[in-house]
């Protein structure tokens, strides 16, 4: 066949796409929702309601504070409950504001309606502006503040915008159903990414087990030049960003370094869905599409869910047995995190909420390393799993760091294929925590 | 309120286990194992059974009462250790001497460094070349197959790695001893005279290649292992094929096979790398021709496996994974 793939390690777990081809359908929106205010990568929101403050859809409630960060717009309208501490899909007590729910009142000049607007009638500075004031984040689960991408450097334009649609999460579909059904509004939502970015090309990537969508948006964007859409081999962890663009372009982002010193924007679909509406229908993000699956769910689907609604309502809506879920997982399986409570909010960063079945709750008995090397053999960053969880379980930071430790993506692939169920990134992650803290203490000396 | 399970990510897995690993290793060992026990009799399955049961024996006494651990015998190495140390002995070895090498094997080779995973060398070798120093003769006397050699008179119990050994040190030319043993596509079947794990290239390249399919080893070991048996004895060969025997003649007798998809692909004992494990088996293939020549004894598998054994940490050390955004085609 020949599709194209990246170069180093990679996996393939069971595909699992319970809910591919489910339409997307809204959850009923709840007396009361929870909207955490660190919802982005980077510092919290810094919430601008009072108690008792009446607030409509789309209304601005949290300023963003700092350079990495990103505006929260309320999702509901009614009046502000409390602003207090409550327990978020983290597990720990995050500031939240409360709202009870009144109605479902919009602010002005938001465009609720499902028409298709063509023309783009703001500029690159505008458009980047306005992302950042309708707080859009990277909707693939890592959450980075999108306007900050926007802002490039003179001259240092991308040559390529990369439009992330791998959905290489085992389970996850709702990437896969938004092409399906906004594909028109993403291809838009390109063009005005290209225009904000000053990029001379688009590349989707879609993989290879999509290929409904792979067919529709090479049709939507014929007319378009310079948009293609690429097929890719199934393949974990694809959608990490330096593996998407080597899989595309053969380039390969050095370690600590940026996507833009190869060229290269990448941007997720389902944000450039959400900057699609953000421009063109002047709405801010306070919904987004969520996959509600797993095999204890008795109707897997993609549901369109305001921030701040219950996972609980989401698990609820799609008939979950939760007696017979041992673990809820916010994301998917591979990088997803397990939530300590459904009565967590929806974020901004929620892909997916899978329940997982009691028996595939707990982890396997850990056995003595056999150095069979296959951590080593599937780790797309081409580190040591082994030698590194070793090291940083001992303490080791500078020997961590000169083994790369940092360049690791966390995409879990070396305990996924562990025939001794090690907990390698369990202790790589307490390496890396580590080493950023020995270089934050570097920089200041 | 039922609680729910909080751990770190990812949350699934792929569903291979030490033990699996372990079992499928045995499954691909059962052909030359059974192949054996067709060519050597009731010998050969009392000696393979003393290994398994000893060695099995040795690591659950030793983890309960010195280490004072979990046993871990599930996990099927040590039954591998047992039927790879009965592989490499004649089927006429005294059952308490084949029981003295599991203990070698097994007490000192592996679980003095911590059992399972964190032994330096390959324990069913340290094993065998214990037994070969402390017992020569019991370990280089080979029952006489008859259906290998009809002419056992002249040769009784001897391997062709040690008629053809015996003879150059005599001055007798390479063709005249070739005519003394058996022809080498009989000798790839089966038809060899030797350890019992040992006789049949063919099963043992079969059980390999159904490793490296299993995706349990790579080809890096096995090939370049081969490669450079090949191409060292092959330049001597054709310098002078009166003195020095055919490579193929090296590849089909002895441990080769064995020790290119059993021993030396052992995941402990290796290196983690292709890099690293390409070097590590043309370094075992080069001092197997070596000590096989030049050496004392007919035979260098085993050595030239520990001696590369003891090089896999630098192996490690030299040979890191190719890092990704190293080879850099930035614009």
């Amino acid at each position: 066949m020949g599709l194209l793939t990246f170069n180093i390690g990679g996996i393939h777990p069971p595909e699992n796409k319970l809910s591919a081809g489910m339409a997307i359908k809204n959850i009923e929106i709840p007396k009361q929702v929870v909207i955490p205010m660190n919802q982005n990568l980077g510092a919290p929101s810094q919430p601008i309601v009072k108690r008792g403050d009446m607030v409509k859809v789309g209304q601005l409630i949290a300023e963003a504070k700092g350079f990495i960060a990103a505006k929260i717009h309320s999702p509901v309208s009614g009046k502000v409950f409390k602003i207090e501490p409550r327990i978020d899909s983290t597990g720990f007590r995050k500031e939240s504001i409360i709202i009870n729910v009144e109605g479902d009142e919009w602010a002005e000049g938001i465009d609720s309606s499902d028409t298709l607007i063509k023309d783009i009638t703001l500029d690159a500075f505008q458009i980047t502006e306005k992302i950042k004031e309708c707080g859009i984040v990277g909707l693939g689960g890592a959450t980075f503040p999108s306007h900050v991408k926007y802002i490039v450097p003179e001259g240092k334009n991308p040559e390529y915008l990369i439009i992330n649609a791998v959905e290489c999460e085992p389970y996850l579909t709702s990437d896969h159903q938004l092409m399906m059904e906004k594909g028109e509004e993403i291809i838009v939502g390109i063009r005005i990414m290209m225009k904000a970015l000053g990029a001379k090309k688009t590349i989707i990537g879609i993989e290879n087990n999509k290929t409904d969508a792979i067919a529709h948006l090479s049709k939507l964007a014929e007319q378009d030049s310079n948009i293609e859409v690429k097929a890719l081999k199934v393949q974990y962890p694809q959608g990490g960003e330096k593996q998407l663009i080597d899989a595309l372009l053969g380039r390969q982002i050095q370690s600590g370094k940026l996507p833009l010193t190869v060229g290269c924007v990448v941007n997720n679909v389902g944000t450039t869905f959400a900057i699609y509406e953000a421009i063109q229908k002047n709405k801010p993000l306070f919904e987004r599409i969520v996959t509600v699956t797993g095999y204890p769910v008795q109707n897997p689907s993609n549901y369109r869910v305001r921030i701040g609604i219950p996972i609980a309502n989401l698990l609820q809506e799609a008939n979950c047995d939760m007696d017979a879920t041992g673990k809820v997982i916010n994301g998917g399986p591979m990088m997803g995190k397990s939530i300590p409570s459904i009565d967590a909010s929806v974020t901004k960063g929620t892909s997916g909420v899978l329940a997982i079945r009691n028996e595939e709750s707990k982890r396997h008995e850990v056995k003595n390393c056999i150095r069979c090397g296959k951590c080593t053999t599937v780790c797309p960053m081409g580190l040591e799993p082994h030698l590194l969880s070793i090291i940083a379980r001992m303490g080791e930071n500078e020997k961590c760091e000169q083994e790369l430790i940092m360049d690791c993506i966390e995409c879990g692939s070396c305990v996924y294929t562990c025939p001794s169920s090690r907990p390698l990134l369990d202790n790589i992650r307490l390496g890396k925590s580590n080493v950023s803290f020995m270089i934050r203490q570097r920089s200041v000396k | 309120m039922k609680l729910l399970t909080v751990s770190g990510s990812p949350h699934i897995h792929g569903g291979l286990s030490v033990e699996k690993v372990m079992w499928l290793v045995v499954a691909a060992m059962a052909p030359a194992m059974l192949a054996s026990f067709y060519f050597f009799g009731m010998g050969a399955i009392k000696v393979t059974l003393a290994a398994v049961l000893s060695a099995v024996l040795f690591e659950y006494l030793i983890t309960k009462f010195i280490m004072k651990q979990k046993s871990q015998l599930g996990d099927g190495s040590a039954v591998i250790t047992g039927i790879l140390l009965a592989f490499n002995v004649p089927s006429t070895l005294p059952i308490w001497m084949i029981v003295l090498g599991s203990l070698m094997a097994i007490g000192v080779a592996k679980m003095s460094f911590g059992g399972l995973g964190k032994n330096p060398f390959n324990p069913a070798i340290v094993g065998r070349v214990f037994l070969l120093i402390s017992f020569p003769v019991q370990m280089t006397s080979y029952p006489i197959i008859e259906k290998v050699f009809p002419m056992q008179d002249a040769i009784s119990g001897a391997t062709p790695l040690g008629i053809v050994k015996e003879g150059l040190k005599k001055g007798d030319s390479v063709s005249s001893l070739m005519d003394q043993i058996p022809s080498f596509t009989d000798m790839f079947l089966g038809m060899n005279g030797g350890s019992m794990g040992e006789v049949s290239a063919f099963l043992l390249l079969l059980g390999g290649l159904f490793l490296i399919f299993k995706k349990i080893i790579t080809w890096h070991i096995p090939v370049s292992f081969l490669a450079s048996i090949l191409i060292f004895s092959g330049i001597f060969w054709l310098i002078n094929p009166e003195v020095y025997v055919n490579p193929l003649f090296h590849l089909v007798t002895g441990g080769v096979m064995l020790g290119a998809f059993f021993m030396a692909t052992d995941m402990v004992t290796s290196p983690m790398t292709g890099k690293g494990q390409l070097i590590f088996g043309a370094g075992i293939g080069i001092l197997t021709i070596i000590i096989r020549v030049w050496g004392a004894y007919p035979e260098g598998v085993s050595f030239a496996i520990l001696l590369m054994n003891a090089v896999v940490p630098h192996l490690n050390n030299a040979f890191k994974p190719k890092r990704f955004g190293k080879e850099m085609k930035n614009v």
